[in-house]
């Protein structure tokens, strides 16, 4: 199984404090690969360095082969990795189907083909019936929906998906999840990170998991799981 | 390409814009020389605030100093004619090239920067300011003592001097406008236009969409500096004299956006409307004014500031989006599912 | 030309400066508390300084003497200005605040335009003309007046913020809203507070500076864009930076108009404006910005 994207010693550092610290690890082709731990574990702020928005202190990352670290978030879209923000950021004021226009725009530059394109997403995010309503307007779940339609109209080989699933009810959690396994079999690679631990049991491939920015553990998700080092960083000592 | 654009405006939209057009078009046969001279100040307005709202509306960069570039335009064209003998029309793509290169600097200097927001719009205003107080000492174009355009015979029509009587100027402006407002709507349908809007609303989502943020908000300030350089023209050869205090002066651009902002920044009509409300509320107070043999100088702009107040404080959205509403000028719900089904 | 002659000039520049500073200090208490650009700053100084003129031709008034109660009509209209107009609009996009202030502005210009009409005015007081020799520098009266009377006021407000409990709840405010909130502060009422001292210092340095220049309806618009390049090259949100700014651009504007023409000193502002803005954005003394 090819690798499609290396993680290689990677830190960040805010005014001294290590956001991120020497984290290594490899998302293969194909995979689902779930990044989990407690809140302040550095996450979030990990894939901001793989989108893009922050370049790292140290270390090096590949996608494809080729790095990526120090390239502009347009940049990095552009090479194939589409991403979703933790607190969701939709074009208020454009409808539905222009949100998800703008993300067709980079490989369709006819508005015409865009938003064929734009119409297919929305149709598999369920999304198309409210096309037209105003991005503004959408409850959260909706917006959910948007943020990662829009990010998968740039037709990326890899999602980087960031809580998608907070705030949803199961019976969404279910369908997202659907969604998500069905663009996995169709060649998508996933990288989430999640705090829903049924998600995260029932689709990732393999889990990895950050505690003070470090990856304390790494593995198939049954395994991650009941590693000792893991239980204690959610629970606490006493929990083992 | 007529169908792209007009595909899914509703048909009583198309008519009601088709009127209105018409209407425009015979004015010069209905009306008095008096509301022709207003009709040509609302349409000047009207073109410079569409020239205004692709910077503003479309990419959501606000410039205060616009009238830069409509100074640098009515400047380049004049001095050319006064010391050469070029016609207007030749001198404008000079008049534009020299206003792109300005709005292409300050959005370079800007843009490359981090200068946004508030800052920008402080920087635009400076750049203005340096042009006025340059352009005092600028002695090729006479500085402070303004540029004086040969007496216009204004009785036979030399279109190619731009010379002649108001009706020829109002088409010329009439004509502008209209390929002004084609021009931005088909910007709007366009790649470009969808960018430019999703930087708008939000920059670091549209960058991480694959956008080259830098590269698209360059070209939204080249067009809207280039777009604006035609109005300087017009002005030069209109009025006949420039002077660099009154030319790039602050309250210059400030005139600038009052239609844009209350008719609706990011709409197309928005501009338009606006143009249309504020000029002609303005000229009726005038008019009033003068009836009742008051005559104080300064009360059109309070007016113009107090109309401003007012839209900002209830109607931040503008004139406009409520109006369309009200008279149902959306986008035809049925006609969405061509380009996808 | 004689070494005197800089220096006197130099002088000059630094004493109008500091005046320069006392307004900006005003739009640095307003962006840095209320987070409101004030684009009605300079305008609402053309107020004073009409106000100043008036009170001096009907009653031979003193605009030093003036200086607090202009002051005061200042700070009651800020006060009223923040709390009717200004407050909605703490939670509106950015561009709604501008456009409100900057109606104001336009009002304000075109209003006073009306009723004083186009013609530069002044104040002629009877020490106009005399002037201090202070070592080898020759010094104008009105000038050292107006720099010490700027320092005063400046010191009364660094004063206030350091030490009265309402000064630093006004800090407080400013480094952290919710935090403020959730201590029980008022915080629109520190808001309104907060602009109408803003406008107390833009009413103290109006009265102060028609001791120097005449005034005019289009001065409102250059001292708004003075004071916003002052406030960024000192630093936003920096007070003495406010002050070191107004300084510097004073003696900027005196220098460049002994070897340039006079009429071109302000250019040399914005070359200033334009360089901080792209090399460093935070100003001489401000906080970096992330």
């Amino acid at each position: 199984m090819t690798t499609l994207l290396e993680v290689a010693g990677v830190s960040r550092n805010f005014s001294g404090l290590r956001a991120v610290a020497d984290v290594s690890f490899r998302v293969p082709e194909g995979s689902i690969f779930a990044v989990i731990g407690p809140n302040g574990a550095g996450k979030t702020t990990l894939f901001n360095l793989i989108a893009g928005m922050l370049a790292p202190n140290s270390g090096s990352i590949a996608f494809q082969g080729g790095r990526i670290d120090g390239l502009t978030p347009d940049e990095v879209c552009r090479r194939g990795i589409g991403r979703t923000f933790q607190i969701v950021r939709p074009f208020p004021a454009l409808s539905v189907e222009d949100n998800v226009m703008v993300g067709a725009l980079l490989r369709h530059a006819d508005p015409r083909q865009a938003m064929r394109r734009a119409h297919e997403v929305l149709r598999r995010l369920d999304l198309f019936d409210k096309r037209l309503q105003e991005a503004g307007s959408l409850t959260l779940p909706d917006r959910k929906r948007l943020e990662v339609a829009r990010a998968l109209a740039t037709e990326p080989k890899l999602l980087l998906l960031d809580e998608v699933m907070a705030g949803l009810r199961p019976t969404e959690i279910d369908r997202i999840v659907d969604i998500l396994k069905q663009l996995n079999r169709e060649g998508l690679t996933i990288l989430l990170i999640e705090h829903v631990m049924r998600a995260v049991m029932s689709i990732a491939t393999r889990v990895l998991v950050l505690h003070h920015g470090a990856a304390i553990a790494e593995g198939p998700p049954a395994d991650v799981v009941r590693e000792p080092a893991v239980v204690q960083s959610y629970l606490g000592a006493e929990a083992l | 390409m007529m169908a792209l654009l007009l595909h899914d405006v509703p048909r009583h939209a198309l008519v009601l814009l088709g009127l209105f057009l018409a209407g425009l078009i015979a004015a010069p046969l209905l009306a008095n020389d008096y509301l022709l001279t207003v009709l040509i100040v609302i349409l000047y307005f009207a073109y410079t605030g569409i020239a205004w709202n692709v910077l503003m509306g479309f990419a959501g960069q606000l410039s205060l100093g616009h009238a830069l570039y409509v100074g640098l335009g009515a400047y380049t064209t004049a001095a050319l004619y006064v010391h050469f003998g070029i016609g207007p029309w030749i001198g404008m793509p000079v008049a534009i090239l020299i206003s792109v290169a300005s709005g292409v600097v300050i959005g370079f200097l800007a843009f490359r920067f981090g200068v946004a927001g508030v800052y920008f719009a402080i920087l635009t205003i400076a750049f203005a300011e340096f042009a006025r107080i340059g352009f005092d000492h600028f002695s090729w174009v006479q500085g402070s003592s303004g540029l004086f355009l040969p007496v216009a015979n204004r009785a036979t029509n030399d279109l190619i001097n731009l010379r002649g009587k108001p009706a020829m100027f109002y088409y010329v402006i009439l004509a502008l406008t209209v390929v002004a407002f084609v021009f931005c709507h088909m910007l709007l349908r366009s790649r470009v236009g969808y960018f430019w809007q999703a930087i708008r609303e939000d920059e670091v989502a549209a960058r991480s969409l694959g956008i080259n943020t830098f590269r698209y908000k360059m070209i939204a300030i080249a067009i809207s500096s280039g777009m604006t350089a035609p109005a300087g023209v017009f002005y030069a050869f209109y009025y006949n004299n420039l002077f660099p205090e009154q030319t790039f002066f602050i309250l210059r651009s400030i005139e600038i956006i009052l239609g844009p902002i209350i008719g609706g920044i990011g709409t197309l009509f928005g501009p338009v409307i606006g143009a249309f409300l504020i000029t002609g509320l303005a000229e009726l107070l005038e008019e009033f004014l003068r009836i009742s043999g008051l005559d104080i100088p300064g009360v059109k702009r309070v007016f113009y500031g107090v109309c401003l107040l007012v839209v900002v404080m209830i109607l931040p959205h503008g004139i406009w989006p409520p109006l369309a509403r009200l008279l149902r000028l959306g986008k035809r719900k049925d006609k969405q599912d061509e380009p996808g089904a | 030309m004689p070494a005197e002659i800089y220096l006197n000039v130099a002088i000059s520049g630094l004493l109008t400066g500091l005046v320069y500073g006392l307004m900006a200090l005003g739009l640095s208490v307003i962006f840095g508390v209320v987070r409101v650009v004030n684009f009605a700053h300079g305008e609402m100084m053309t107020i004073a300084m009409y106000l100043a003129v008036a009170l001096f031709a009907q009653f031979k008034l003193d605009p030093l003497l003036m200086m607090l109660p202009l002051a005061a009509v200042l700070f009651a209209v800020g006060y009223v200005m923040q709390l009717t107009l200004i407050n909605p609009f703490i939670a509106r996009p950015e561009h709604s605040q501008f456009m409100l202030l900057l109606a104001v502005a336009v009002i304000i210009v075109n209003g006073l335009l009306i009723v004083f009409g186009p013609d530069a005015q002044s104040v002629q007081t009877s020490y106009a003309f005399d002037s201090f020799a202070i070592g080898p520098a020759i010094v104008d009266a009105t000038k050292l007046y107006a720099g010490a009377a700027a320092i005063a006021v400046a010191a009364a407000l660094f004063a206030f913020f350091q030490f009265a409990p309402v000064g630093k709840a006004i800090r407080a405010c400013a480094d952290n809203y919710t935090g403020a909130l959730v201590v029980g502060l008022n915080v629109h009422r520190l808001y309104a507070l907060s602009f109408g001292l803003g406008a107390a210092c833009v009413g103290a340095a109006g009265a102060i500076i028609v001791l120097i220049v005449d005034v005019t309806p289009p001065l409102g618009p250059a001292y708004t864009l003075l004071a916003f390049v002052i406030v960024i090259t000192g630093g936003l949100g920096s007070m003495p930076g406010a002050l070191l700014g107004g300084v510097l651009i004073g003696l900027t504007e005196a220098m460049a108009g002994l070897f340039f023409t006079p009429s071109a000193k302000s250019m040399f502002a914005f070359a200033i404006l334009v360089l901080v803005l792209l090399f460093r954005p935070q100003g001489i003394m401000g906080k970096k910005l992330s």
